[in-house]
């Protein structure tokens, strides 16, 4: 019975030492992530300067309408008459009509401002986040138009699905307080 | 002027062709005489990271009522009450992100690699149900879980699982968890929320053959309680472990196990042990052999698994984007394959040396073959200790609830007489004839 009794408090004695150690492995392991752990989330964007305009964002988000949106820097458009990206590779005319577009939503909407400047704007609830004139303002134009992840669509999933299927490695994780990345004239 | 830039792009369109993708300044933005203010592009925020906290506090207020209602109250509708609360809150309303079961990856992430700092919200997510657990046991399963939530509610019509396939399908859960490190730990993947497969019900979108998935596993948990959460879920496996060691536990019975039987089947998640017979004197011997020669066998099978993860190596690193990318851009220069994808166009765009890409991806390769041997070792560990397991006699003397296995739904209670005459619905004094 004595022998009995030994073994039950043997079992105990070790049953809390694993439990203390668990306690302490579990400190170890935020006392080791806390010491890099930011209070600021993070979110997904795409580093527009990475970019290779492949598609996938249209179709790769979790979301049936992609999180992704065309975005417009206007500050690097060059306000071209002639954009590329958007009028179709062979437009019959340079005019807004639809069989001229390249966009396949017609989404950009181009206005006249003073001669021979044109505005092109993106009607978000249109754009499917394609990236044809991405590519197109890209080849022929100065790069203005380009894909960002647009944060009041997006879920913030764990593992961007988008960002798995990216062939460029474009998406990266950046602080919720800076979620955008504008393209700009003075990159490098 | 127009025409001047019709004219340009005309004579440059072969050398502007060349640098693809890049922003160059080709046409000088103009001074506007018209008065034309220039917008600026429109920035719509990412939800504050103050609601992340409160998302965080949710966690927790709902860990400590559920640990109540579990270990205190023992009231099986209050749990599933809870339990749909679960469903709607972290399921249905935030979209199944952050979850502390994808959260474990992120927290790996960020030890083995340097320049990913996790959000603290993640690591109290990680953090939270596994202390829970230490204390209280599974009561994060039980009614805080939202995967586990929508198993189960569909759970109608429980089927028992034999316990040696029970125990076999388990395995997987462990390599799940193994792989979920390994993949994680190299920044290659992360598996655990590619394959989730509620998260797609809960977002009421995403790929169809994820979608097509959980409906099998819905289907499925018709019958079998909960087949994700026992087969296949990796931070079960965790929360597992540290159940074995809690302080406080689900219990059948509040206060005396009376052996009527009545709970044998009310659980089905097969988590309910009888109580063992004496230990059979005459196989003494036979036992004690086997259960030297399994523990030796520990770190023979511990080897093999380890040599054979490390082996598998070619095939586990192709998870990593890098890795996929060289193979292409390798058989690209070889002539094995014609054409070009995406990756690789965009990769020869960069500029970048290939020998460099090469480089870089062998790196990650050893990665996998160091790590394989980790995971194959773990792998390799948990069917020894199974064995083990399996071999040694333990005695008990009256229906438990598994530590590790129990989901603490609180099925059992209403099963037990003496809980009847703890809530005085029937007069003390039954049990004791």
């Amino acid at each position: 019975m004595a022998e009995n009794n030994n073994d039950v408090t043997r079992r105990h004695f070790l049953r809390d030492g694993f439990w203390g150690a668990c306690l302490a492995g579990l400190g170890g392991i935020v006392g080791l992530v806390s010491r890099k752990s930011r209070g600021q989330n993070t979110v997904w964007q795409i580093d527009p300067y990475k970019c290779v305009a492949c598609g996938n964002c249209a179709t790769y988000c979790v979301l049936e309408e992609s999180a992704v949106k065309c975005v417009h820097a206007y500050a690097v458009c060059g306000y071209c008459r002639i954009c590329f990206g958007f009028l179709g590779p062979q437009p019959f005319e340079i005019n807004e009509a639809a069989e001229n577009q390249l966009c396949p939503t017609g989404a950009i909407k181009r206005t006249f401002v003073e001669d021979p400047y044109y505005e092109y704007t993106i009607d978000e609830s249109l754009c499917i986040g394609c990236g044809k004139c991405v590519k197109g303002c890209n080849t022929f134009g100065n790069g203005s138009l380009f894909l960002q992840v647009r944060h009041d669509r997006c879920l913030n999933c764990n593992e961007c699905s988008i960002a798995a299927a990216c062939p460029s490695g474009a998406y990266k994780r950046v602080p919720a307080d800076k979620p955008y990345i504008i393209k700009r004239v003075d990159h490098a | 002027m127009a025409r001047l830039k019709y004219i340009t792009i005309c004579i440059f369109c072969p050398l502007i062709l060349s640098c693809v993708a890049a922003a160059v300044e080709r046409f000088p933005p103009p001074d506007f005489e018209s008065g034309y203010i220039q917008p600026t592009p429109t920035t719509p925020q990412p939800r504050q990271s103050f609601y992340e906290y409160i998302d965080a506090a949710v966690l927790f207020a709902a860990l400590c009522l559920s640990s109540y209602l579990v270990l205190k109250k023992r009231n099986r509708r209050a749990i599933f009450v809870m339990m749909v609360f679960s469903l709607l809150y972290f399921g249905f309303w935030r979209k199944g992100c952050v979850c502390p079961i994808g959260a474990s990856q992120n927290v790996i992430l960020s030890i083995f690699d340097r320049d990913y700092a996790v959000p603290v919200v993640v690591v109290i997510f990680f953090l939270l149900p596994l202390v829970f657990t230490l204390f209280f046991g599974r009561t994060f399963c039980a009614a805080v879980c939202p995967l586990g939530a929508i198993q189960d509610l569909v759970l109608i019509k429980p089927v028992t699982v034999p316990s040696w396939l029970e125990s076999g399908l388990r395995l997987f859960a462990y390599l799940y968890l193994g792989m979920a490190i390994l993949f994680a730990a190299t920044g290659s993947a992360f598996i655990i929320c590619r394959y989730d497969p509620f998260v797609s019900f809960f977002r009421l979108s995403g790929n169809f053959n994820i979608l097509v998935l959980g409906a099998c596993f819905l289907i499925v948990g018709l019958f079998i309680g909960r087949p994700y959460c026992r087969f296949i879920c990796p931070y079960g496996v965790i929360l597992r472990q540290l159940s074995r060691l809690s302080r406080w536990r689900v219990t059948i019975t509040p206060d005396e196990c009376v052996k009527c039987r009545l709970c044998e089947d009310s659980c089905p998640f097969g988590a309910i042990r009888e109580p063992t017979a004496n230990w059979p004197a005459n196989v003494y011997n036979i036992a004690k052999k086997r259960l030297t020669f399994l523990i030796l066998l520990l770190p023979v099978l511990v080897f093999i698994g380890g040599l054979v993860g490390s082996g598998l190596n070619p095939v586990t690193s192709r998870t990593h984007a890098t890795v996929r990318l060289a193979e292409r851009v390798y058989q690209e220069e070889n002539g094995q394959v014609e054409g070009a994808t995406d990756a690789s166009t965009a990769f020869r765009a960069t500029g970048k040396d290939v020998e460099e890409l090469y480089e870089e991806a062998s790196g990650i390769r050893e990665k996998f073959g160091f790590g394989g041997w980790f995971l194959g070792g773990f792998a390799g560990l948990v069917i020894g200790l199974k064995l083990v397991g399996l071999s040694v006699w333990r005695q008990r003397a009256d229906y438990e609830a598994d530590r590790a296995s129990c989901l603490a739904c609180g099925r059992c209670f209403e099963y037990c007489p003496r809980e009847h005459v703890r809530l005085k619905k029937i007069k003390e004094g039954i049990s004791k004839t």
